[in-house]
């Protein structure tokens, strides 16, 4: 989907792994809107061949239905009772994620935080410390470029690049998407790292086995409270850069009693990834999910 | 931002149906969305107005109900009505409460022609 105003389709989303060229794995497809008027203008060009032999099946539907001798003189007022979940194809495949990561016993986590709390350099510390001993798998998202990849890429870890273009999460689809490009193996520990945002993320199921929100003492201490959703919906709450706690007016057991206040079942670790401390909580807490 | 790609999923929504019933259009369609769901509503109407363009939805008079969020107060099992998620229990100020009303987001009708 295009993010901007709705229309297309998800031409912005790129998936790539590290030292891979850009066009291998997407499809260019260029989109001109034209905003001002009342008719969008859609030209997609598409790079890969269409070979479908049903493309025109909505064509021929659409003339079955008119040529069966109904007039539309009387429109017939048809109420259908849905009671559909809006969010409900992308809670689909998320399940079927999740029934993926359990069959290969893989622990799915979902890494949210706002941008800067510290995800990837918390992700490159904890593969370069505990990659003997577990297998990490990475799912960078980011609107743009290959940089967190890259810096996963070093560490060591296998890893592929979601940038979502205009998009402001990540969601079910991308997930899966990505995953079959990295063959998991059994008994790993993937770590999805979403879009540096506190907000939207949250309402975006990704077939997690936990969810783990980041938020950093140079940020007030008031975060929970302030984006209470995505506290709700996070399992384990990670306090980093606390080696800067003397420099800062950050008040930590205030911020954990806001987290708690917002979401009484949330775990929480403080942590500095800078200097380690607190960091074998983290191992720990990962090892017994 | 969100807000579009929920906008999107129920114009989906609204497509998948009215196909079904054999509809070309939707004259109302009714929408629940919770106070806790994480939806803004006017940024949902915003987002609506856009992509509803072109779609059955085009002329479909939107009706949305906002569901006011409830909770559970876990400690003392009163209910009572919460504006936010960290709302202590007014009975015993406890902040342990179980949301029990207001995560809606979904269609819950539409009426094709």
């Amino acid at each position: 989907m295009c993010g901007t105003c709705g229309c297309g389709e998800d031409n912005t989303v790129r998936i790539q792994k590290p030292g891979e060229s850009s066009d291998q794995h997407t499809h260019t497809h260029s989109h001109t809107h034209n905003h001002g008027d009342i008719e969008h203008s859609h030209d997609h060009i598409h790079d890969h061949s269409h070979s479908n032999p049903h493309s025109h099946d909505d064509l021929h539907s659409q003339q079955h239905s008119h040529s069966n001798g109904h007039t539309h003189e009387h429109s017939h007022n048809n109420e259908i009772l849905i009671e559909q979940d809006i969010l409900q194809k992308n809670n689909l495949l998320a399940e079927r994620n999740r029934g993926y990561f359990e069959a290969k016993n893989i622990i799915a986590l979902n890494l949210v935080s706002s941008p800067g709390s510290g995800k990837t350099s918390l992700l490159e510390r904890s593969i370069k410390e505990l990659g003997k001993e577990i297998n990490f798998f990475v799912i960078e998202g980011d609107q743009q470029t290959m940089n967190d990849a890259n810096r996963i890429n070093e560490a060591g870890a296998p890893v592929v690049q979601v940038n979502t273009g205009n998009g402001c999460h990540l969601d079910s689809d991308m997930v899966n998407k990505a995953v079959k490009e990295l063959d998991i193996k059994d008994n790993s520990v993937l770590v999805i790292e979403n879009v540096g945002n506190l907000v939207c993320p949250s309402m975006f199921d990704l077939g997690e086995s936990k969810r783990v929100v980041v938020i950093s003492v140079t940020e007030g201490d008031d975060k929970p409270i302030k984006y209470p959703t995505m506290f709700a919906s996070s399992d384990l709450c990670i306090i980093n850069k606390t080696d800067l706690l003397p420099y800062v007016d950050f008040d930590i057991e205030k911020a954990k009693e806001y987290a708690l206040q917002v979401n009484h079942h949330l775990e929480i670790i403080e942590l500095s990834v800078k200097t380690g401390e607190g960091m074998d909580k983290w191992y720990d807490w990962i090892k017994k999910v | 931002m969100h807000e579009l790609s929920i906008a999107m999923n129920i114009v989906e929504i609204a497509e998948e149906e009215s196909k079904k019933a054999g509809a070309t259009k939707v004259s109302e369609i009714e929408l629940e969305i919770g106070t806790m769901s994480g939806i803004v509503i006017e940024a949902l109407d915003f987002a609506l107005d856009e992509a509803k363009k072109n779609s059955v939805l085009s002329n479909a008079k939107i009706t949305i109900n906002n569901i006011h969020a409830k909770a559970r107060c876990i400690d003392c099992n009163h209910e009572f009505d919460i504006e936010e998620l960290f709302t202590p229990c007014p009975k015993c100020n406890s902040f342990r409460n179980d949301i029990i009303q207001g995560k809606e987001l979904k269609v819950k009708r539409l009426i094709a022609q």
